[in-house]
């Protein structure tokens, strides 16, 4: 549609602001995190590495760091297995309702408020003895991350041709080598995108970590949530701009890898 | 693709372990994959189930039933709630901040999405990148980042004050909590406003402007009723996040302006009051719930209004 210049312009603008607010906070963070000074003013005056060195010389930061990858690592193996399964079962069920009734409630615990699930989880984990475990935290973190490695892997799996597993059973494969020599690799590039958003989720994730903690055991998000609310130190920063690295290494590489099976 | 298959099919390796003779006898019992047939699918989902069940359901019914059974049998707990009205002023002041965020939101993606869809290529996947940008930064990073540029030295006070304007609270408060939400909800509402606008056919507008309508009727009376299922669905789903935000408010907000998330964290981890805390989990679920439904069901309606299944949600 042709639009006046000046109208045009206006539109540009704003956009512009928009985009702006959409990417402010996750800018200012960095710069941050090199001053030189012991207190969150931005722009810093001078610039250091400081309070990187401040995060890998205190355990606490550096013991909750290792804590949140070992968890997010296994939460990833878990609910990458527990929802691949699971979206090929109800891709496969023959009962349609049946299987859009189990895909539903699989997806539940990320439309209701983690804030509902985080004080019935806690209860529990209470009595269980579940509390600033790993174990739970692998547990709490995989209910939340399941329905990401589902929605992912259910959108390959809509794209699969169904007549190539009745081929393989044909030619005598079993069902557990057609899965893997025949939909696995068809499907491989949602599964490996869900299991992106598994590490990712089980990393971010706040509300149910901060209830689930103990003083033992918690994970780097719950240890920053603590720093905001206490003390304001730059380390904080340093943590959050090696946080977002990681995540955009991890997610560059999984577009990378998944863009390379589309050209091949 | 063809990598992937000959993967899966490997030509270059003479003999696949997995076609050898022995696995190519008949089956013993030919009424075995049958069976498995129809209940092997739901094996497969009984993992995830089991998890879901125990870590998911189970968790929230009992917080349900503490409702009514903490710390005894009756409708006391409810009975506090509608009593005070500092319970009623929490309620509805999370709605009123739900509902704000929502306009806010609104008003700043409705430009942004049309924008995207009279943009090239180029720039609509550029505008696309920014949307999701905060989807990969924790929600953590980025309400502390908000503190930072909202404090009172900070720097949008610094900018305010060049203007000749402030300084203003700008966090600990309603204002803070709002700048905070609406950040990390505008996506929410960008790309269902987005998929809707770009299924409306320009060429009725360019019609009604041909039949002399000036642009803004044209805008107005054309593509604005065309692009409203997405309006209604982004607003809601914004509308529905933003009540039971957590941390955002926790840390952008103040203490004495609590809203129900907050509410429901004070009642159980600082008062212990496990039935008082589940009620609140009560009112939000059922808020969330019946707004979801109605989402859902608005969003079958304009489906099958439009007769298609695609689109980004």
């Amino acid at each position: 549609m042709k639009h006046a210049a000046p109208t045009r312009t206006l539109l540009a603008l704003y956009t512009a602001m928009v985009a702006f607010v959409l990417i402010a906070p996750t800018v200012v963070v960095i710069p941050l995190s090199f001053t030189d000074k012991a207190s969150l003013t931005f722009p810093p005056s001078g610039w250091s590495t400081r309070w990187y060195e401040n995060f890998f010389n205190d355990p606490a930061w550096t013991a909750a760091f290792g804590n949140s990858l070992t968890v997010a690592l296994i939460v990833t193996v878990v609910a990458t297995a527990a929802g691949t399964a699971a979206a090929v079962g109800v891709s496969k069920w023959s009962r349609k309702r049946m299987a859009k009734a189990a895909q539903m409630f699989l997806l539940a615990p990320i439309v209701v408020p983690s804030i509902i699930l985080a004080i019935g989880v806690y209860a529990i984990f209470l009595r269980l003895q579940l509390l600033g475990t790993l174990p739970g935290f692998v547990l709490a973190h995989s209910v939340l991350a399941v329905p990401f490695v589902l929605v992912s892997v259910s959108a390959a799996l809509a794209g699969f041709d169904d007549r190539l597993t009745t081929a393989a059973a044909s030619l005598g494969a079993d069902r557990w080598t057609t899965f893997r020599r025949v939909m696995l690799p068809l499907i491989l590039p949602g599964v490996v995108s869900g299991a992106l958003f598994a590490f990712v989720t089980s990393f971010d994730e706040v509300v149910l970590s901060i209830f689930i903690k103990s003083p033992y055991l918690e994970t780097l998000p719950v240890k920053m949530y603590a720093s905001v609310t206490r003390d304001t130190d730059p380390t904080i920063a340093a943590a959050a701009t090696m946080i977002m690295l990681l995540t955009t290494v991890i997610i560059a590489v999984g577009l990378l890898s998944m863009r390379r099976k589309k050209i091949a | 693709m063809s990598s992937t298959l000959s993967n899966a099919v490997r030509p270059d390796d003479g003999v696949d372990p997995t076609m050898r003779p022995g696995r190519l006898r008949p089956r013993r019992d030919a009424q075995a994959p049958a069976r498995r047939g129809r209940l092997g699918p739901a094996l497969l989902i009984l993992p995830a189930l089991a998890l879901a069940l125990g870590i998911f359901a189970y968790p929230l019914a009992e917080s349900m039933w503490r409702s009514i059974a903490d710390p005894q049998p009756g409708v006391q707990n409810y009975q506090w709630f509608a009593a005070s009205a500092a319970n009623w002023a929490v309620l509805g002041r999370t709605l009123w901040v739900a509902f704000l965020s929502a306009v806010i939101c609104l008003a700043l993606a409705y430009p942004y999405a049309y924008f995207m869809t009279i943009s090239g290529p180029r720039l609509r996947t550029a505008l696309i990148v920014i949307v999701l940008i905060p989807f990969w930064t924790s929600l953590m990073i980025r309400s502390f980042a908000w503190i930072i540029l909202l404090q009172d030295t900070g720097l949008a006070n610094q900018v305010l004050s060049w203007m000749g304007l402030g300084p203003f609270h700008l966090i600990r408060n309603t204002t803070g909590i709002l700048i905070g939400m609406v950040q990390v909800l505008l996506p929410f509402m960008v790309l269902p406003l987005y998929s809707a606008m770009k299924n409306v056919d320009l060429r009725l507008v360019q019609a009604a402007a041909s039949l002399g309508a000036r642009p803004i009727v044209a805008f107005t009376r054309v593509f604005v009723p065309l692009a409203m299922p997405g309006v209604v669905s982004g607003s809601l789903l914004v509308f529905i996040q933003a009540l039971g935000f957590y941390i955002t408010p926790a840390l952008l907000g103040s203490p004495s302006q609590m809203l129900i998330s907050q509410y429901i964290y004070v009642q159980v981890n600082g008062q212990l009051q496990w039935g008082r805390g589940s009620v609140l989990g009560v009112l939000l679920l059922v808020a969330t719930l019946l707004l979801l439904g109605l989402l859902a069901l608005l969003m079958r309606k304009s489906r099958r209004a439009a007769g298609d299944e695609g689109g980004l949600l």
